[in-house]
């Protein structure tokens, strides 16, 4: 029992890291339609800047804070030069771009900081607090999410630009008229993508250290959490994330094997796309002939 | 639409192709011959793959998955069974043809982006099946298998490099008459007009699901031919020799050589093999560096790629040489 309630509790923590990588997804995913298929690369770059700055003697929560900041930036400056130009674009283009932007990051990465892993430190203490079920880093990792969530949902509940935000991805056309500059509504939102992307690449990185390649799985994972909770529904994608989180890691631990974790996700995302391709909270669209 | 009508200069274009590419392994050295017999197999895997992308708009991110099942067919037959390598090639496209009919029926119902994310799902969690223990004694694990290279047949005076070069280049060369065939005929329409607009497909009688499963499983089975091929060219077999980024680089061979476009899948397959060779000299991080590059540029500047290119180029070339004709011609009269 003890053993299973710690894999529910680490199942919890990491299902933590997919719903905020999943609400990134479904971020870019309300306002654009597009998936974004380079967003586990862009997390994985911005960890890579907060180990720098680590390293070059910034304290933890220093970096934490300027590589959200520099990754709202990136994310901006990506759909203004890049990802604008495709928005009308068909869905292979697009797909093309995000699968170049992802092969981008990740080659001048490894370039820049070479292929060698990298130990990430952990901003939380080392002995556990909260029991024996759930280590200390754990529990800050839920913490954050947890932090991320609420501030996400109060910006966008209570705030001009937040109410801005929502009614462009609802009606463009409509915000448009009203007077919102919905062009950098969507910029913005790439922005706020890219910096949530950010804080999870860095809650993750302690767990599986720090490689170019180390957001790929994390991907997939948060792609069945946003399909699972529907595509366009973030309190699905957080819910999503936790039951992806908590079904990884029961059945690696007691029917697959850790060998087949990511056949898991695989098997989600087919069975949800088949069965339910809205998820569980999305709503479905009819198009017109 | 390139490449799916006759004419004659075309022919004599093709025919010079071919002798060129049987004379290559006579003055290469056997380095050189390997590496145009890697160009071959996977002009073989790229159209199959722009069959299903190119001329049916079915996205695939997933095909290196394809071409790992044909690659791991040829070598579990070899190694366990002690099959014949050219009858491998055949059962690999078999067995893929009826993986990717099974891939191809859920795959249905999903358009655009659900179809990238499936297949991106199935080429990411690929290598780990691999690895998979219960699997271990036919697939060998993480170790792979080891395969050894087939012998010259009947007493050929010629190394094991340059029988393996001409014995993918004859296959290749039925895949690609068979593609022609099929893309230009009631089925290749039937493909195109589903890319463009399925809904008028399917008031004009076609049968849209069985088109589309249809172009899955020949894709996937053209995927695997180039896989046993290429497992038996390699003569080794790997689980980390099947990364999602396996999927990723056919995606780019068929962008950066023309998506629709039979020759384009030519240039995609030399492009695949050398740019990165070239890039790699410069860093090992480069070749993905330059891969990302060229394909922003090629999507953005010349989204009919490299084949597109060349058929402006053509084009450009005889009636430039029309127009000097009737310009000599009216001087005369």
């Amino acid at each position: 029992m003890e053993a299973f309630l710690h894999q529910v509790f680490s199942g919890l923590a990491n299902g933590a890291i997919y719903a905020s990588l999943a609400l990134a997804l479904v971020m870019i995913y309300q306002s654009t339609h597009h998936i974004n298929f380079a967003q586990g690369e862009l997390a994985m770059f911005s960890t890579y800047l907060a180990w720098a700055m680590i390293n070059a003697g910034l304290p933890y929560w220093a970096a934490f804070g300027l590589t959200v900041v520099a990754s709202f930036f990136i994310g901006l400056i990506i759909e203004r030069a890049i990802v604008r130009r495709v928005a009308d674009a068909p869905v292979l283009t697009v797909v093309v771009v995000f699968i170049a932007l992802l092969v981008i990051l990740n080659s001048v990465t490894g370039w820049i900081f070479t292929y060698t892993i990298k130990v990430f430190p952990s901003p939380f203490p080392e002995e556990p607090l909260f029991g024996p079920y759930i280590s200390s880093h754990e529990a800050g990792v839920v913490g954050v999410s947890i932090f991320v969530l609420v501030t996400l949902f109060l910006f966008f509940r209570f705030t001009p630009l937040g109410l801005a935000m929502r009614a462009t991805a609802e009606n463009a056309v409509s915000s448009r008229l009203a007077g919102i500059r919905t062009g950098w509504m969507l910029a913005l939102g790439w922005g706020i993508a890219a910096a949530i992307g950010a804080i999870a690449g860095m809650m993750v990185a302690p767990i599986v250290y720090l490689d170019p390649n180390m957001m790929s799985g994390i991907l997939l994972y948060a792609i069945a959490a946003a399909l699972m909770g529907g595509i366009d529904s973030p309190l699905g994608a957080v819910i999503g994330g936790l039951t992806v989180g908590v079904l990884e890691n029961i059945m690696g631990a007691y029917v697959v094997g850790t060998e087949l974790k990511l056949t898991v996700a695989l098997v989600v995302i087919i069975g949800v796309l088949i069965f339910k391709p809205t998820g569980l909270f999305g709503r479905s669209f009819v198009t017109r002939v | 639409m390139g490449g799916l009508y006759v004419n004659r200069t075309r022919l004599i274009l093709v025919a010079l192709v071919v002798v060129l590419a049987c004379a290559l392994p006579f003055v290469l050295s056997s380095y050189r011959v390997f590496q145009f017999n890697m160009v071959l197999v996977y002009a073989i895997v790229l159209l199959g793959l722009n069959m299903l992308t190119g001329f049916n708009g079915q996205i695939s991110l997933g095909h290196g998955a394809f071409y790992a099942i044909g690659a791991y067919v040829a070598a579990v037959l070899m190694d366990h069974w002690g099959v014949p390598y050219w009858v491998t090639v055949p059962v690999a496209g078999v067995i893929c043809f009826i993986a990717g009919f099974l891939f191809g029926l859920p795959a249905l119902r999903l358009h655009g982006h659900y179809l990238a994310l499936a297949t991106f799902a199935l080429g990411i969690s690929m290598p780990q099946i691999l690895k998979y223990k219960g699997l271990e004694e036919w697939t060998g694990g993480v170790q792979g298998i080891v395969i050894l290279k087939p012998e010259a047949p009947f007493g050929l005076n010629i190394s094991q490099d340059q029988w393996l070069y001409l014995f993918t280049l004859i296959i290749a060369l039925v895949m690609f008459w068979l593609a022609w065939n099929l893309l230009r005929g009631r089925i290749g329409r039937a493909m195109v007009a589903i890319r463009d607009h399925p809904i008028a497909a399917e008031a004009m009688g076609i049968d849209v699901a069985a088109v589309k499963t249809l172009t899955f499983g020949v894709s996937a089975l053209y995927a695997g031919v180039g896989g046993a091929l290429g497992a038996i060219v390699v003569q080794f077999v790997a689980p980390d020799s099947f990364v999602a980024l396996v999927s990723i680089t056919f995606l780019i061979g068929i962008v950066i050589g023309g998506l629709a476009s039979i020759s384009g899948v030519i240039y995609g397959a030399l492009f695949i093999q050398f740019v990165p060779n070239i890039a790699d000299e410069i860093s090992k991080a480069a070749p993905w560096a330059v891969y990302g590059l060229f394909l922003l540029a090629f999507i953005f500047l010349a989204p009919a790629g490299i084949a597109g290119f060349v058929r402006a180029l053509w084009a450009r070339l005889t009636t430039g040489s029309t127009r000097k004709k009737r310009a000599a011609q009216t001087q005369e009269t």
